[in-house]
């Protein structure tokens, strides 16, 4: 009885649109969550000889339950010259380009949300909606800050947008699809020089590509050493100074789902996605379906705990000397990567 | 949202319209930003109306005064003992230092000469209170540039002297140490060796910010070339400390002008930087730092035994006269020039700090800079809004 | 004696030694100056204290600087001389209690080092680091006029003390660019730093007498005494009710 309503459930549009929904609403936000406490309430805290949080639940890992039930308490602030639909609208913006990207990343042979042949193209298309939604924050908080800060914003993320995109097309020549999926068949099908043992995760052949991609990463999630946008020194929040409440914690919450979200990405074009070499399981095992979604978080914990520890770590970078690294340096080093790896396709 | 009735409205308009009287000198065109009284990268509550054509600025003008606290009128109905307790809190980091001109000024008045150990420890205190502004410095201007670690190390590793601070004089911030004739304690036991501990620690400190901070390439490109102060330039404006230091200027008013307090007893060296930038400033005060740890190793192995304090009179009566004494403070060169007509009171005390005449410069220095620069250069010149406004 | 040099209290010959450094700039002084300058003090070992003819203020900071090498500007500021008339708050009550006469009436103005005629002076302080040495100028400020020529074409960071000293004192500087409030707002009326502008702090509630004048345990007798004498006194006629 059940495994017939269940069966049903397979090829009822309405269920399985329900169903993805709430996996990308649950996984995203408890992902966000997780590298919130993990990483900045817990790493930064020792690296800066700090215990963080500690109070609301052991070892303080209630607390953002406790910013949340905070921020929910307080006065929403407008602005009065703010025009209030563009200041309403910009948080919700930003959260939508991070949940339009996530729809693109495989969990597991079968628990993927959209299968699509422009896989990551698509997803990193949606995902620079987010430069409206700062642009937007920017501008309707009618405040100079902020309008310096999304103006500094837009420059850089359009700007590092371009490394971004060449950085996969590496990884997308050699795995000769650009759907998600069919990447994670790619790895875990490859072989080194013949050798299968561990597939053919794309970092070791993409690596500089990887750098690109992670410094690119770091720059479109505005974090240090480029978060001109944010300099908290000079703008105080930039873009985000006039947002109170629950309207902060969105910007907030969306800047570490992003992170998240971004470092999904990145594992699932270079380090495997949701496979692992685990002896004694096949590809085509079912087990993947509980397996690979662990996997996967673990490999996102791994990669943002390398973007908040940079973050935590070096001062920012001047407007204009992110500028020229972007476009006088990564740029021209991700074509190089696209051209020998086209040689290297082609002939070998 | 709650309704704004149109008395307030009228009060906001009028608001603006003197906001924009404020700038006399300035033209309206291009956008003027307002950086401060309430921002976390100026030292306090300064304010800085800034004229910017797009990311850069055409003029900086530095409104102060949010801090001002009447000092030189506050001096003239305070006794002599009573002055230190208010001269205190001008420069609240650099805590010691800021008694000692004055005292020295009194003294010279007075004609009455500290003992040795009195000035031994003066001076040690004096290098005390200079490494533990300093270190604030180190971290601090790593956060400005956009690095948030390494002030929580320099908080931490700052601690250290406060508490030895603390264990002489009873107060971390505020000692009020110092006394005309020489101090008001003498050293608990056990400190001399605990200090040396300390020092190592600073040490130690110094070395893990020169490699965290110091070295770091983007650090590097943030300071280097950035509000460039030429020599000549610096002395019309009466700069001073480790900014004109780092201009080339070798003039350290520790080794020319000591006043009677023990600089000449030890060896040291004084650190000039040719650069004029913010990284030469940086560097320069990394160095003074280490060095003020050599001097205090030195001073506490010399340490002249006798006693603390002078024979001076219960009442203090400072002779009618005119002093000015001014000593190598943490921030710059700090002076006081003290008028006396035979009172229980100064007649006149003009303080001179050195964060007003190194602020000073800041409208020539920061014409034509970007924005994020402005936070660069005004962290290097390392000013402390109590010492500008006094 | 304290002096900045230590050894110039032993000979007359090292005291002539460490003089001829000041003598000799106060002669290169006199010698341009000439008429302008009008008085001066040097303290042997310590320092030289030059006054001028509001006349020659300018002059003299581009004499300074380009004739003697004077590079360094340290300062610039004002003084008041006269008498506060609000009276001498702390000295009266000395004068009450422990040397046992009435109050002092308040003096005729007197001036300090290098003299002086005027109510106000201006002063201002100038090194020359490559040498060590200094020098602090001394001005009268006209009476009528106020006004003393600005040294802001010889030194531009004086900018800002002649703000300061406009702004403390009501002096004004020739010259200047742009005399505006540095401390206080914009619409402040008077100058805080003359004597007969109130301290309000002490207009609306009087010092109480001196109160840290209490006898230590194992002083002196007669020490003990007065100060016990003082204790009593000065709790008395300065106001009931206030703390001890």
């Amino acid at each position: 009885m059940i495994s017939s309503i269940l069966a049903s459930w397979n090829d009822d549009y309405w269920v399985q649109t329900l169903l993805r929904v709430a996996g990308g609403l649950v996984g995203v936000l408890l992902i966000a969550g997780t590298l919130v406490y993990l990483h900045l309430f817990k790493m930064v805290s020792f690296m800066q000889s700090r215990l963080g949080p500690m109070e609301a639940g052991p070892f303080g890992s209630l607390q953002l339950l406790a910013e949340v039930g905070k921020h929910l308490q307080k006065e929403d602030i407008f602005p009065r010259k703010a025009d209030r639909f563009v200041f309403a609208a910009a948080p919700f913006v930003i959260l939508a380009s991070t949940f339009l990207l996530v729809v693109v990343v495989p969990a597991g042979p079968d628990a993927w949300f959209i299968s699509n042949d422009v896989g990551i193209y698509l997803g990193l298309a949606l995902s620079s909606v987010s430069v409206l939604g700062i642009l937007m924050a920017g501008w309707g908080s009618a405040n100079k800050y902020s309008m310096l800060g999304g103006l500094r914003a837009t420059g850089q993320l359009i700007a590092y947008e371009l490394p971004l995109i060449l950085a996969v097309v590496g990884v997308v020549i050699q795995a000769g699809s650009m759907n998600m999926q069919t990447i994670v068949y790619a790895q875990a099908n490859g072989e080194i020089f013949g050798w299968d043992g561990i597939g053919n995760p794309y970092i070791l052949t993409q690596g500089v590509a990887f750098v690109i991609f992670m410094i690119a990463m770091q720059a479109e999630l505005t974090q240090a050493p480029f978060d001109m946008p944010i300099a908290e020194s000079e703008l105080v929040s930039g873009y985000m100074t006039e947002y109170s409440g629950m309207r902060f914690l969105l910007f907030f919450i969306g800047e570490f789902a992003t992170a998240g979200v971004f470092a999904a990405v990145a594992s699932v074009l270079f380090l495997g996605g949701w496979w692992a070499p685990i002896p004694g399981l096949e590809i085509d095992d079912n087990a993947w379906n509980l397996l690979g979604p662990l996997l996967l978080i673990g490999k996102i914990v791994v990669l943002t705990f390398v973007v908040f520890w940079v973050r935590f770590t070096f001062p920012r970078f001047r407007e204009d000397q992110l500028q020229r690294l972007a476009w006088k340096f990564l740029i021209p080093l991700a074509l190089a990567n696209i051209v020998v790896t086209a040689i290297f396709k082609v002939w070998i | 949202m709650t309704d704004i009735t149109d008395r307030q409205q009228l009060k906001y308009i009028a608001a603006q319209a003197a906001d924009a009287r404020v700038n006399l000198e300035l033209e309206t065109e291009g956008m003027t930003l307002n950086i401060g009284p309430q921002h976390p990268a100026t030292h306090g509550t300064l304010r800085i109306v800034a004229k910017l054509d797009g990311e850069q600025v055409i003029a900086a003008d530095p409104v102060m005064g949010y801090m001002h606290r009447g000092y030189e009128k506050l001096t003239e109905v305070r006794t002599y003992p009573q002055v230190t307790t208010l001269i205190n809190r001008i420069d609240w980091l650099g805590s010691f230092a800021n008694e000692v001109p004055f005292i020295l000024a009194a003294e010279q008045l007075m004609e009455v000469e500290a003992p040795p150990r009195a000035q031994w420890i003066r001076t040690i205190l004096f290098e005390m209170s200079r490494i533990a502004n300093v270190v604030l410095f180190l971290g601090d201007m790593a956060v400005q540039v956009g690095a948030v670690t390494p002030v929580f190390f320099a908080f931490r590793d700052r601690e250290h002297i406060l508490n030895q601070i603390e264990a002489v004089t009873g107060g971390r911030f505020h000692p009020n140490f110092d006394r005309i004739g020489g101090l008001k304690d003498d050293l608990p036991a056990g400190w001399v060796a605990e200090t040396k501990q300390v020092m190592k620690k600073m040490r130690a400190f110094c070395d893990e910010i020169e490699t965290l901070v110091m070295g770091n390439e983007i650090f590097q490109a943030r300071t280097r070339g950035i509000g460039v102060i030429p020599a000549d330039v610096g002395l019309q404006y009466g700069l001073s400390g480790a900014n004109i230091r780092a201009s080339g200027v070798d003039w350290d008013v520790r080794r020319d002008n000591p006043c009677g307090l023990a600089y000449d007893q030890v060896d040291w060296k004084v650190w000039t930087h040719p650069d004029g930038d913010s990284f030469s400033r940086f560097w320069v005060r990394l160095q003074e730092t280490r060095e003020a740890t050599k001097i205090v190793d030195q001073l506490l192995d010399t340490i002249p035994a006798g006693p603390v304090m002078a024979k001076v009179p219960r009442i203090i009566k400072v002779p009618a006269g005119e002093a000015y004494v001014e000593t190598e403070n943490p921030l710059g060169v700090m002076g006081y020039y003290v008028v006396s007509k035979g009172d229980l009171v100064p007649y006149r005390v003009k303080i001179r700090s050195a964060s007003f005449n190194n602020m000073s410069i800041s409208p020539w220095l920061l014409k034509g800079v970007y924005v994020p620069d402005i936070i660069t250069i005004l962290a290097s010149l390392y000013f402390i809004l109590g010492d500008i406004d006094r | 004696m304290s002096s900045t040099d230590t050894p110039t209290e032993e000979t007359p010959t090292e005291e002539a030694a460490t003089d001829s450094a000041r003598e000799a700039m106060l002669e290169q002084l006199s010698g341009e100056l000439g008429d302008a300058l009008v008085g001066s003090h040097l303290e042997p070992g310590i320092d030289l204290t030059v006054r001028v003819t509001a006349a020659a203020w300018a002059d003299t900071a581009a004499f300074l600087k380009t004739g003697m090498g004077f590079a360094y500007f340290n300062f610039l500021s004002a003084i008041d001389w006269m008498p506060s008339p609000f009276g001498r708050d702390m000295d009266s009550q000395v004068d009450i209690t422990l040397e046992g006469t009435e109050a002092k009436p308040a003096e005729e103005m007197t001036w300090g080092l290098a003299g002086g005629e005027t109510r106000f002076q201006v002063f201002a302080r100038v090194n020359d680091i490559v040498k060590h040495r200094a020098v602090t100028i001394k001005a009268d400020v006209p009476e009528d006029s106020l006004t003393v020529p600005s040294w802001v074409g010889a030194y531009a960071g004086s900018n800002w003390h002649e703000r300061e000293a406009w702004e403390m004192f009501g002096i004004n500087f020739e010259g200047h660019p742009g005399l505006r409030h540095i401390y206080l707002p914009g619409e402040f009326e008077g100058n805080p730093l003359r004597k007969d502008y109130p301290l309000l702090a002490r207009r609306v509630k009087p010092w109480p007498g001196i109160v840290d004048v209490e006898a230590m345990p194992g002083d002196d007798d007669e020490t003990d005494s007065a100060e016990a004498a003082a204790g009593d006194a000065s709790t008395d006629p300065a106001d009931a009710g206030s703390q001890q």
